[in-house]
């Protein structure tokens, strides 16, 4: 009876033409398109002017922003430290989010806390979470060094110091959204039988092997996700850096996207802004899906 | 054997109870400095001797938190209506008619999830400037909505194509229903799990945003909380006391609403990361 009644609506639907129903779509492509897509065009076309973002006036000066961008030496040292904010917090989020997956698998009480209390910081807006941290690290009573005052060791200014305030920036953002690499993790290790891990033991497999043999081949879907993930927000990274540091001292700290906030807003050098902006999209595309393709090859060749 | 077994067990636990306190340390220190009137130098890690709440009514008033909560549920709420309206109503297609237009478009819809909007915010900052709307909520509501619109029709068109039968649309089809109706009466209803979903991603991320924020609401009228804290912890980089008690009750909201949804916003953030 079913089945005819199936067949009926077939017949009945199947003859007229289908419609694109493309009026459905018209108010989300057009924020799209006002929005997105429109300025993204515009602004490479700004590129290739000396506008200074306020005035009606400015000149067509061909690649002259791109030669500027490629021959100035903070292009090269704010591409490093976007790099170091983008691979770096993707290693280390990778790394942690994985042992403490591996971790709070297994069943024990405290299990609940731990993982609530861990991924708490991903609620949190990352200007806030800076600002959280900067009581830590500020020297004057920061905790840090309220704590090394108890051992005697001189205080240290952290923050000021362009040598390590690039990792702190790391530590932090790895600190903030290690907790969702960890549930990735946590829902990929779930998802393995766990038949696989009695046939292993019985072929007498230590732990150790177990891991490279069946745990990290069996996670890599979940490897990729975390890596694409953590290396486009990385590399994205502006809150937590104009909380802390501003991008000082010097460009010491700046990444991609502050140094174009400071060109525009503190340096009236909208043209030149616009080309790092540019200059950005192609790098995040560029890494992310070199990325991409490197992990699926890996998911593909262990499988 | 079981000894031993009891033994690790204990070490997990314990290692487990280490991380929770390690990464407990930067929200007790937040308390122990929000909670210490101005001028005690006392140790960040103890508490102060008598607690005092004095900070949290000068914060909520000098940083003018109140009325930041205001514009920031404004914006918020309103952009994850539009997400979900639109959003939804651009997904059915896009997911259940497949000619070259929708292919066409949901590719390009896709694609632009990739570029961060953060690289074309010089012109788009000119082009609002131009058009008259800086300071204002709905240029912020626009663009909110704009910037999660790709993600949105992604999870939802997903959703529909696995999930929605093609029965059902197609029975109401030959009662004559128009699509619009069609679809709010038989389709929106079932979207309710990955609606749920989109509304917890986009909640977090546009009320915690500053990027957007700090280009088009700088006036304090139409401030959100981010811009708000950045203004106070500008204004007094001397008493980070205060700037703990308004840090502590902006992202109270938050933490709160986490708490006691934890299970929907985990697996809602998790799967919106993973398909972002």
């Amino acid at each position: 009876m079913s089945e005819i009644a199936r067949d009926v609506h077939v017949k009945q639907v199947k003859p007229k033409k289908q419609s694109s129903l493309w009026w459905m779509y018209i108010p989300a492509l057009l924020s799209v398109l006002v929005f997105m897509i429109y300025p993204f065009v515009k602004g490479t076309l700004i590129t290739f002017t000396n506008w200074n973002g306020f005035s009606q006036v400015y000149q067509w000066v061909g690649f002259a922003q791109y030669e500027r961008l490629f021959s100035d030496p903070d292009t090269w040292h704010i591409l490093k430290n976007t790099l170091l904010y983008g691979l770096g917090s993707t290693f280390f989020q990778n790394v942690v989010g994985l042992l403490y997956a591996l971790l709070l698998n297994q069943s024990i009480k405290t299990k609940a806390v731990t993982r609530t209390i861990v991924y708490l910081p991903v609620m949190i807006s990352p200007l806030i979470m800076g600002y959280i941290w900067y009581f830590f690290f500020s020297y004057d009573g920061g905790a840090l060094n309220d704590l090394l005052g108890v051992f005697g060791i001189s205080p240290i200014n952290a923050l000021a110091s362009p040598s390590l305030n690039p990792w702190i920036i790391v530590m932090i953002n790895t600190y903030q959204y290690v907790g969702i690499a960890m549930v990735v993790y946590l829902a990929g290790l779930q998802s393995i039988p766990k038949d696989y891990y009695e046939a292993a033991q019985m072929d007498g497999a230590k732990q150790g092997q177990q891991f490279f043999t069946i745990t990290l081949p069996l996670l890599m879907p979940s490897i990729t996700i975390n890596m694409v993930i953590n290396i486009i927000g990385g590399l994205k990274l502006f809150d937590v850096i104009i909380a802390l540091t501003a991008g000082g001292p010097g460009n010491a700290s700046q990444s991609m996207s502050t140094f174009m906030y400071d060109l525009y807003f503190k340096r009236q050098d909208a043209g030149y802004a616009a080309t790092q902006g540019i200059f950005m999209a192609f790098v995040i595309l560029i890494i992310s899906f070199c990325a991409l393709a490197y992990f699926k090859r890996k998911e593909t060749e262990m499988s | 054997m079981r000894a031993a077994r009891t033994k690790s067990m204990r070490i997990i636990t314990l290692l487990a109870a280490i991380v929770a306190c390690a990464h407990f340390i930067p929200f007790y220190i937040l308390l122990t400095t929000s909670l210490k009137a101005k001028g005690d130098y006392s140790s960040k890690w103890i508490f102060p001797a008598d607690i005092s709440f004095h900070n949290f009514s000068e914060a909520w008033e000098r940083a003018s938190l109140g009325n930041s909560f205001i514009n920031t549920m404004i914006i918020t709420g309103f952009s994850a209506l539009l997400l979900i309206i639109f959003g939804s109503l651009a997904a059915y297609p896009l997911a259940r008619r497949e000619t070259k237009l929708n292919k066409a478009v949901f590719a390009l819809l896709i694609s632009i999830m990739i570029i961060p909007p953060l690289t074309s915010m010089v012109p788009l900052y000119r082009m609002v400037v131009d058009a008259g709307m800086v300071n204002t909520h709905a240029i912020a509501i626009f663009i909110n909505t704009a910037a999660y619109m790709p993600l949105t029709v992604f999870l939802y068109s997903g959703f529909i194509r696995s999930t929605i039968p093609k029965e059902l649309e197609e029975a109401a089809r030959i009662d004559g229903a128009g699509m619009l109706k069609i679809f709010f009466t038989i389709v929106f209803p079932l979207l309710k799990p990955i609606t749920a979903t989109i509304c917890i991603i986009s909640c977090v991320f546009i009320w915690n945003d500053y990027q957007f924020a700090i280009f088009f609401l700088q006036d304090q009228k139409v401030q959100t909380l981010t811009v708000a804290m950045a203004g106070f912890f500008g204004e007094n980089a001397n008493n980070l006391h205060l700037v703990a008690a308004a840090a502590l009750m902006a992202m109270l909201p938050m933490v709160v609403l986490f708490l006691a949804l934890q299970k929907y916003f985990i697996a809602g953030l998790s799967s919106g990361a993973v398909k972002g």
